[in-house]
């Protein structure tokens, strides 16, 4: 299965490299939405925890931005037929779910390039704290964020819907995210963070086994 | 001849209240061609689609098998062929890169002779490194009969198998459908009596309209 979901994953980044279809929205957003936060602040110096929600907030509009791309337009494009024939579900999901990783990643360390260059309060100080919260937030965020894209994808709105339907989902994963993001500009201690990294990790396993169990289902009509 | 048995049994569907067939029972083994015929709307695309495991029915149950044993749904896909005017290939790859693509999809190495062979029969060897996007509907269509055979699939679904196609492209096709019909189950689903015409058995969805 491995093999096929990333002959799939290859397919849909030659796709990218061709169409740009997420990629130009998620630089977009990115750039947009740094340069407001920067005009709004002016001069004023921003605490940390501010810091820390705002570095979030940015990760999930460019999310919600980019990453429903990997079934919307599949299914705009009428290409979903062509997958439902030639590849099981579980391993479409793994594809796409591995785009969809690869394309956080990468979106979110140019967004935390951005904020240590431009934001004096961005000052990480347990650097290994900040890439556990960095590392199981993104996958988090990119397993919950393809799920949601294949079940909105065969919806009327899909623009409107991505984010609604992803908030309430999303929350509890995006709030320990600051929470860890602010604990790593402080200093603290993997062993003072273990509760808010216990319940990232249940999340993103959760999360996980939830989309396998019900893409099945999303799937098919 | 191959040894695939194709079981429809007691399938129903409806759509919301709207009755499209009730309890049909068929049952289609190792080669052949089978028509299903019907007016516009009267769900012979719904009937292919429930057939190659795309589309659920409302009630009843299909069953493939292989060599005596029941093919499990997530390997379906590798035994079916199918070809539809809804289904779209890729366009911002050119016809070769699809098929590979496919292939590697599927977790087989596209078989480049009969990659070759089949362009070649249909006429599209010469812009096999074309965009789709560049390619008339007719050649479109063309490439999805590529799609639909290039895995040796045991079970070809063609659902209105020569729409956007001319008298020679149609030509091409009932010999490509007859050649295959030797080894392998074929369902065509389709108005045009000319496809109907190739078919040994034909299955009128108007007998499975009664509540």
């Amino acid at each position: 299965m491995h093999t096929k979901a990333y002959a799939l994953y290859l397919k849909d980044f030659r796709s990218e490299i061709r169409t740009r279809y997420a990629v130009n929205s998620l630089a977009m957003f990115v750039i947009v939405a740094t340069s407001v936060i920067l005009f709004s602040i002016g001069n004023e110096t921003i605490t940390q925890s501010l810091t820390a929600g705002l570095f979030w907030v940015v990760i999930f509009f460019s999310a919600m931005s980019g990453l429903s791309r990997a079934f919307v337009s599949e299914e705009e494009r009428g290409t979903s037929l062509t997958l439902q024939l030639i590849a099981a579900p579980s391993t479409i999901f793994s594809g796409k779910l591995l785009f969809n990783i690869v394309l956080v990643f990468c979106m979110n360390i140019v967004i935390t390039l951005l904020y240590s260059a431009l934001f004096d309060g961005f000052a990480i100080k347990n650097l290994a704290l900040f890439i556990a919260a960095f590392f199981f937030g993104n996958a988090g965020l990119a397993i919950a964020s393809t799920i949601i894209a294949a079940i909105i994808s065969k919806a009327g709105a899909k623009g409107t819907l991505y984010p609604v339907l992803s908030f309430p989902i999303l929350l509890p994963l995006i709030l320990t995210s600051v929470q860890l993001t602010l604990m790593s500009f402080e200093g603290a201690s993997f062993i003072d963070a273990k509760f808010e990294l216990a319940i990232i990790i249940c999340y993103d396993v959760i999360m996980l086994t939830a989309s396998y169990l019900l893409f099945d289902f999303v799937w098919k009509d | 001849m191959n040894n695939y048995i194709l079981h429809v049994k007691n399938i129903s569907k409806f759509f919301g209240r709207r009755l499209i067939f009730k309890d049909m029972t068929f049952e289609i083994s190792n080669n052949g061609i089978i028509g299903i015929s019907g007016d516009n709307g009267s769900g012979k695309s719904t009937l292919v689609k429930i057939i190659a495991g795309i589309t659920s029915p409302s009630s009843g149950e299909i069953v493939h098998q292989d060599r005596g044993e029941e093919i499990i749904p997530e390997k379906l896909h590798n035994y079916i062929g199918f070809v539809s005017p809804y289904l779209v290939l890729y366009e911002e790859f050119s016809a070769y890169e699809n098929l590979s693509f496919f292939s590697n999809i599927r977790g087989i190495k596209l078989n480049i002779e009969r990659a070759d062979f089949l362009l070649e029969k249909l006429l599209l060897f010469k812009r096999k490194d074309d965009l789709v996007k560049t390619y008339s509907s007719g050649m479109k269509q063309r490439l999805k009969f590529i799609f639909a055979l290039i895995h040796n699939p045991s079970l070809i679904i063609l659902d209105e198998p020569t729409s956007n196609l001319d008298s020679s492209g149609k030509d091409t096709i009932y010999q490509l459908v007859e050649n295959e019909s030797k080894s392998n189950i074929i369902i065509i689903a389709s108005n045009e009596q000319s496809d109907l015409n190739l078919c040994q058995r034909e299955i009128r969805l108007e007998d499975f309209k009664q509540l």
